[in-house]
């Protein structure tokens, strides 16, 4: 017994410890391939820029592909106290609204700017959700610089997706909201909806030249034409039946719903005629000014507005099956394809039909003077079989596309044409957007692609209940697609965009010039450093460089002051940021680029002496990079001092 | 008319090519440190001392002041000032020298062109001197017995930089203009001969 108890036991063991050193060898040749794929070498430079929206965070977050690795988090819509973003007085009007001052939103969709349809690496712009915002990103920085607010609008989700050549990017509706404001019974009543085109200067400024105002279904994303569809701008919307409960079972009644196309040359023909009515609004347009790195933050008080029956050919609904999420358009301009969240199948309309469709006045019906075109003459094929959940389309610029299933938790290859599926492959887990480097573009690099999912459970080691989000990193550069990496990234990235480094890296800012320091409260070296009383306002014309601030002791400031410290680092090099951090300050941190002024408020409410230091390690010395200011009581008589070096040395 | 002899070509050449010197620096410092992987170069000019942007020698200053270094200040350095004078004289002088015909007053040139080259390659050694051992007593980083004198010419490690310093692109026009000097009293003592 005892002997064939301890035969069995060899015998399992050797069984086992084959088979485990079998599949130990799979295990290492399969991943050793894809490990050197996405292996960027110490030193070395990954291949793309990726810029990941930080959903929830409001932030944007910028990864290195393929190797996953994260080099920023950009703060955009929500206050970011290690870079002092909404917290300095120099950035705090960029997250103005109408409705006041406000630290968060729900960054969704990020998006490159443009020319000829193939990303540039000027600008990133993304929009906020909660309350309809768009805003740009300076890729020379890698900081947001202008905040613009849209009116007549809730639930910013179709944006802010961009023309071929950034003449416009989009907002849209996805909560309906009555037009004009206004207190009414919710019930059943019908709201509006409004597609809004803000123009994109030569300098990057935005401006909404027009709103067009529509039925109040839910306008959810968007994609522009491109070539022969340069000049249309495609949303889907859901909630066709209009229903304000319970959506989640009242807006999934109909069938089909729609794609709504809309010709923006031809509403630039009727804004010329003078076919918009000006309506007033009040909404807030934020920029930072590039010279002195000050934003400003001016009201806006009236808005251009189109409506569809008042212009005729301007925009025309394409049925789609069912409560369709993304649009998007193959690099050629021809396919427009819409997924249909809750439908099996996926239908791609064709523009050369809709033209067609459009000459021969084949439309079913017309809601709100928009024209319904008859579904059999604009859709060129439909995808069958595919999956559950289907959300959104990337292209790789050889013929096909990629989609993803957010039920079935895959990516899907297809034919563009053929509409035949190809390959599939499994995503960790319940994958919304999808990203191909350029996949919306006229030209995509198409490499990889990157599936933003959902669902992290269990592909991390836990955190507790709350979890980082998952990016999967997919090869697609052979037939069948691969799984290389797998990397935690910020908040609930919804899109992505990336593009080749080159577009980006030679042009990114190393420092501010001091010469160019237009800031109104700039200190341009050590003998102009001051302190100025006005009143119970305080001035303090402060610099700092390897390792002091001038002036480091300060006395006279009283209790109750408002104490504003305008901070210049006076270094002229490559990553020397210093810091800026006051005791008991209810505030944040300065972060201070070099050649840059930034401006602290204090208030202090008790006597004392109060340290300040260097927030960021720069030199050998910065342990010493420290001051005091002193407090005294409010109405004392302590003259107002300061000083570096000896207390003789006062200027 | 007189028919333009080669060495009164090459001597002028010479003399015109010491003007050169204001468009190219005579020597390079270049610092290297794990921080700086692409190095920080300086230049040192007959009538400045530049580095590889505008703000290179301010950054340097703030590396020297740990360890209680003076202050890089061209402007506080005589040489730049009067250099320049020197260097228009002899050229003018050059021009001049080319077109007398006499072989000792060509020599004199090239002889004086050499002890300038030596003297100056000297006023740089007692420069680097000065800056590497006048340090200020209240450094905050002070080694003992260490001095931060740059090679005159060659590389040495200074704490945590490699220090390297070679001769630029000036050097050689002034050194081309001594050899242009001696090759035109060469031919000017062959077509002596031929004359005789």
């Amino acid at each position: 017994m005892k002997n064939t108890l301890f035969t069995i036991i060899i015998i399992s063991a050797i069984i086992f410890g084959c088979s485990k050193k079998q599949e130990n060898a799979q295990g290492a040749m399969a991943s050793g391939d894809a490990a050197q794929k996405v292996y960027v070498a110490p030193g070395n430079y990954d291949e793309f820029y990726a810029f990941m929206s930080g959903g929830f965070s409001g932030q944007v977050s910028v990864y290195g592909l393929p190797s996953g690795r994260l080099f920023k988090v950009i703060p955009v819509f929500s206050v970011d106290a290690e870079k002092s973003y909404g917290f300095n007085e120099e950035t705090k009007p960029l997250l103005e609204t109408s409705f006041g001052f406000i630290p968060w939103d729900d960054a969704h969709h990020p998006e490159l700017s443009q020319t000829e349809g193939v990303p540039d690496g000027r600008w990133l712009f993304i929009n906020g959700n909660n309350t309809p915002r768009i805003a740009r990103i300076d890729l020379s920085l890698f900081e947001t610089v202008e905040i613009i607010e849209i009116p007549n609008s809730s639930g910013n989700h179709s944006s802010p997706f961009t023309t071929e050549n950034t003449e416009y990017i989009v907002a849209g509706t996805r909560f309906s909201v009555p037009f004009p404001q206004k207190d009414v019974p919710i019930g059943d009543t019908k709201f509006d909806g409004t597609l809004s085109f803000i123009k994109v200067g030569k300098d990057g400024k935005m401006e909404i030249a027009f709103q067009i105002l529509v039925p109040g279904f839910d306008y959810d994303l968007a994609h522009s034409g491109k070539g022969k569809s340069h000049g249309w701008v495609f949303f889907t919307c859901y909630n066709t039946e209009q229903k304000n409960t319970l959506k989640e079972v009242n807006a999934s009644q109909n069938d089909k719903d729609f794609i709504a196309a809309v010709n923006w040359k031809k509403a630039e023909e009727y804004l010329k005629q003078g076919k918009a009515k000006e309506y007033p609004v009040s909404y807030k347009h934020n920029w930072l000014d590039e010279k002195s790195q000050v934003a400003k933050s001016e009201e806006i008080k009236t808005v251009k507005v189109l409506t569809p029956a008042d212009c005729p050919g301007l925009i025309y609904y394409l049925p789609t099956p069912k409560s369709p999420h993304g649009v998007d358009v193959d690099p050629t301009g021809e396919y427009i394809v819409g997924a249909g969240k809750l439908s099996a199948d996926m239908a791609v309309h064709s523009f050369d039909k809709l033209l067609k469709a459009i000459e021969n006045k084949d439309f079913e019906k017309t809601i709100n003077g928009i024209p319904v075109i008859k579904f059999d003459k604009v859709v060129a094929g439909m995808v069958t079989k595919t999956g559950l959940g289907p959300l959104h389309t990337e292209f790789d610029g050889k013929g096909y596309a990629y989609t993803s299933f957010f039920i079935t938790s895959e990516i899907v290859k297809w034919k563009l044409g053929t509409w035949e599926v190809v390959d599939r492959i499994p995503t960790y887990y319940s994958i919304g957007h999808l990203m191909i480097p350029g996949g919306d573009s006229k030209k995509p690099w198409g490499k990889y692609v990157v599936a933003l999912n959902k669902i992290t459970k269990d592909r991390y080691l836990p955190t507790g209940p709350e979890l980082a989000q998952s990016a999967q990193l997919i090869d697609i550069s052979g037939d069948k697609m691969k799984l290389l990496l797998d990397f935690p990234t910020v908040g609930e990235p919804h899109y992505a965009q990336a593009l080749p480094a080159e577009l980006v890296k030679p042009k990114s800012k190393q420092f501010f010039n001091l010469k160019d320091n237009n800031h109104p409260y700039k200190t341009l070296s050590e003998n102009e450093t001051k302190v100025v009383r006005q009143g119970n306002v305080v001035r303090v014309y402060m610099t700092m460089i390897r390792s002091h601030f001038s002036p480091d002791n300060i006395e006279g400031i009283q209790v109750g002051d408002n104490v504003y410290f305008h901070v210049t680092n006076l270094e002229q090099d490559f990553d020397v940021p210093h810091g800026f951090a006051v005791l008991g300050a209810t505030n944040a941190e300065l972060l201070i680029m070099p050649g840059q002024t930034e401006t602290f408020y204090w208030n202090p409410k008790k006597v004392g002496i109060y340290p300040f230091y260097c927030s960021d390690f720069c030199s050998a010395l910065h342990q010493e990079m420290q001051g005091y200011i002193r407090v005294s009581p409010k109405g004392a008589n302590v003259p107002l001092k300061w000083w570096v070096g000896e207390p003789s040395a006062k200027k | 008319m007189k028919k333009i002899k080669i060495s009164q070509i090459l001597f002028a050449l010479g003399a015109i090519m010491l003007l050169l010197l204001f468009l190219s620096p005579i020597w390079s410092i270049t610092l290297t440190a794990p921080q700086y992987p692409n190095g920080i170069s300086m230049y040192i000019w007959i009538n400045k001392i530049t580095g590889d942007t505008e703000s290179t020698l301010q950054n340097i200053n703030i590396l020297n002041h740990y360890i209680g270094m003076n202050f890089i200040e061209p402007d506080s350095i005589k040489e730049l000032t009067y250099f320049p004078y020197v260097i228009i004289s002899m050229s003018i002088l050059g021009l001049i020298i080319a077109f007398i015909k006499k072989g000792w007053l060509k020599v004199s040139w090239v002889v004086i062109m050499i002890i300038l080259a030596i003297a100056g390659i000297y006023d740089f050694y007692l420069w680097e001197y000065n800056y590497g051992h006048n340090l200020s007593p209240h450094a905050p980083i002070k080694i003992p017995d260490m001095v931060y004198q740059p090679p005159l010419f060659g590389e040495k490690m200074l704490l945590n930089f490699k220090s390297e310093s070679y001769p630029y692109i000036g050097s050689l026009w002034f050194g081309l203009s001594i050899v242009f000097g001696l090759l035109s009293y060469i031919f000017y003592r062959k077509e002596r001969k031929n004359v005789q």
